[in-house]
């Protein structure tokens, strides 16, 4: 049976269904919930194992919801050397996991934080974010 | 006693060993405990830094001549085309610059991960670059085409000649609109999700010499980690005192600078290739200007902090794009560097494009340079035009013949 570690991206309009709820009475899937958060402009994250049969039919219910799904990366990681501490990436992070330090105005990256969503990996204009799946 | 230095007395204390250098960030507290005449008296030098993404940027390049020679008419460098509309082996690439195949924004938002900037970057970083050129072929340059590597050793010459460098402020980019924007920017999130501003604000180059009282034509200036010039005012030199409706003063803004510099000497990470998700690829350039503290004014000019100088607050997602005069407000670089701003009575995370460590890492470099009487300061051969000259932007309106 297929277990698969994902995540999810709700937007503010559904961060508040049910729509997990459903994907384990509807589709009888087992889920272990890895890492979840929801910040302040209400934009939740879910990292998550989804374990059962209707796994597909069930993926294709959360994007029928308007979730976007992706496969969960290993690990999403700052390379040192490139980063700039430009801070772009500072208002896009969900979770604050990249943050800028005041005074000094450098950029930190606290992985303990991150939920491996990638965004940062997009956004960043000298791609010093990378990730391991 | 009015205090008077000229460039000479200063380079004179570079060359003995005495001068006093500080950088625009340092000044700052000795002008608070001393004064402007103390510290003026005490300081000769003051060291501006910035590193920002900066689209009118390229370099020119030589290539040398092939046997049999060719006169390119078309050049690519890693499949990017370079301008070669001059003698047979010169070329210009731009910054801005894409692959041709690249799918630009066809699958929005495009990522432009490859573009002038990154193989100026390439250069930089001594790595063989693909060289295509093409040709009609003439009697004197028989070759029609040619494909090879070259490396920045190999070549002639590459001069770095960016046309608009240093903004001397810059607007912060908010998104009004109900979707997320991409722009040069960086990403804009829906209903004043965040703010974004680029400047080093009291460390940036023009804002300490707001009135272009020592920054001119043939000022010597960090550039890209090695040494450069200012060539030119910039294009788009609009120089300014910004104003609300009511009349009141939010300080300098619109000047800009043409400078240039000998590309071998730069370092490949203080010239880094830049990609903007859904808008186009560029170069972030490393600037530093030395400010020679001449007179008490430009003492005055150069003790500027975050507090006294703002950004003017603009819609991306309407207001920019279809030029619609007016702004959001005004906001200090003080108050966007806490991270959280006011916007139409709404609370948004702001943050900078423009790397503050790296501006401060710049205005330290090249304050150690001049201690160590590695630089000295050039006297510029004209002034820029300042404020005073109140040139007015031009627009490019469509219309038939
Ligand atoms: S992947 Fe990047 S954007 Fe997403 S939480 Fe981690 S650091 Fe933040
Ligand atoms: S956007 Fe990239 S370079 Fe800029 S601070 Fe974030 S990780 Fe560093």
């Amino acid at each position: 049976m297929a277990s698969k570690k994902i995540i999810l991206r709700f937007g503010k309009d559904i961060s508040d269904k049910p729509i997990i709820f459903h994907l384990a009475r509807d589709y009888n899937l087992v889920f272990n919930i890895i890492k979840a958060n929801v910040n302040p402009n209400k934009e939740g994250t879910v990292v998550m194992e989804l374990t059962g049969e209707k796994y597909d039919e069930g993926l294709d219910f959360l994007k029928s919801q308007g979730v976007r799904v992706q496969p969960l990366a290993e690990e999403v990681f700052r390379n040192r050397v490139k980063c700039t501490s430009c801070g772009a990436c500072t208002t896009i992070c969900p979770t604050g996991a990249l943050y800028l330090e005041r005074p000094s105005m450098e950029v930190m990256f606290d992985s303990d934080n991150c939920v491996l969503c990638q965004i940062c990996l997009k956004v960043c204009p000298v791609k010093a974010m990378e990730v391991r799946f | 006693m009015a205090i008077e230095k000229t460039y000479a007395e200063i380079n004179e204390k570079i060359r003995s060993g005495e001068v006093v250098v500080l950088t625009a960030e340092e000044v700052i507290s000795l002008v608070e405990e001393k004064g402007i005449s103390e510290a003026a008296r005490q300081v000769d030098v003051v060291t501006t830094g910035t590193f920002s993404p900066m689209c009118s940027s390229g370099v020119f390049l030589n290539f040398g001549h092939t046997k049999p020679r060719i006169r390119m008419q078309k050049v690519w460098l890693n499949g990017v085309p370079a301008y070669s509309g001059i003698a047979a082996v010169d070329a210009y690439l731009g910054a801005t610059e894409l692959p041709e195949d690249d799918p630009c924004n066809s699958n929005y938002p495009g990522e432009f991960r490859y573009g002038g900037g990154h193989v100026i970057q390439d250069l930089l970083a001594r790595k063989p670059v693909k060289l295509e050129a093409a040709s009609y072929g003439t009697d004197c340059y028989p070759r029609k085409e040619l494909e090879t590597y070259i490396t920045l050793d190999d070549i002639n010459e590459a001069m770095l000649f960016n046309p608009r460098n240093a903004y001397q402020n810059y607007n912060c980019a908010v998104n009004l609109s109900s979707k997320t924007i991409h722009t040069y920017m960086g990403l804009l999130k829906p209903n004043l999700g965040n703010a974004h501003y680029c400047s080093a604000g009291q460390l940036s180059p023009l804002l300490n010499d707001p009135y272009f009282l020592t920054i001119g034509l043939g000022t010597r200036i960090f550039l890209g980690g090695g040494v450069g010039y200012v060539a030119w005012n910039g294009t788009q030199h609009f120089p300014c005192i910004q104003k609300d409706a009511e009349g009141n003063i939010f300080g300098p803004a619109g000047g800009t600078l043409t400078v240039l510099g000998d590309l071998k000497q730069m370092k490949p990470n203080w010239l880094v290739g830049t990609s903007f998700l859904g808008y186009g690829a560029t170069l972030t350039v490393g600037i530093g200007v030395p400010i020679p503290i001449l007179n008490e004014e430009v003492m005055r000019c150069v003790s500027v902090t975050d507090r006294d100088l703002y950004a003017p607050i603009v819609d991306y997602s309407e207001a920019y794009g279809q030029r619609i005069p007016g702004n959001l407000g005004y906001v200090s670089y003080a108050e966007l560097k806490t991270g959280k701003i006011a916007v139409n009575g709404k609370e948004v995370p702001a943050a900078p494009l423009s790397s503050y460590p790296k501006a401060r890492e710049i205005a330290g470099l090249l304050k150690d340079w001049i201690q160590k009487g590695d630089f000295f300061l050039a006297e510029p051969a004209r002034m820029l035009p300042s404020y005073k000259d109140e040139i007015v932007a031009k627009t490019l309106e469509i219309k038939g013949i």
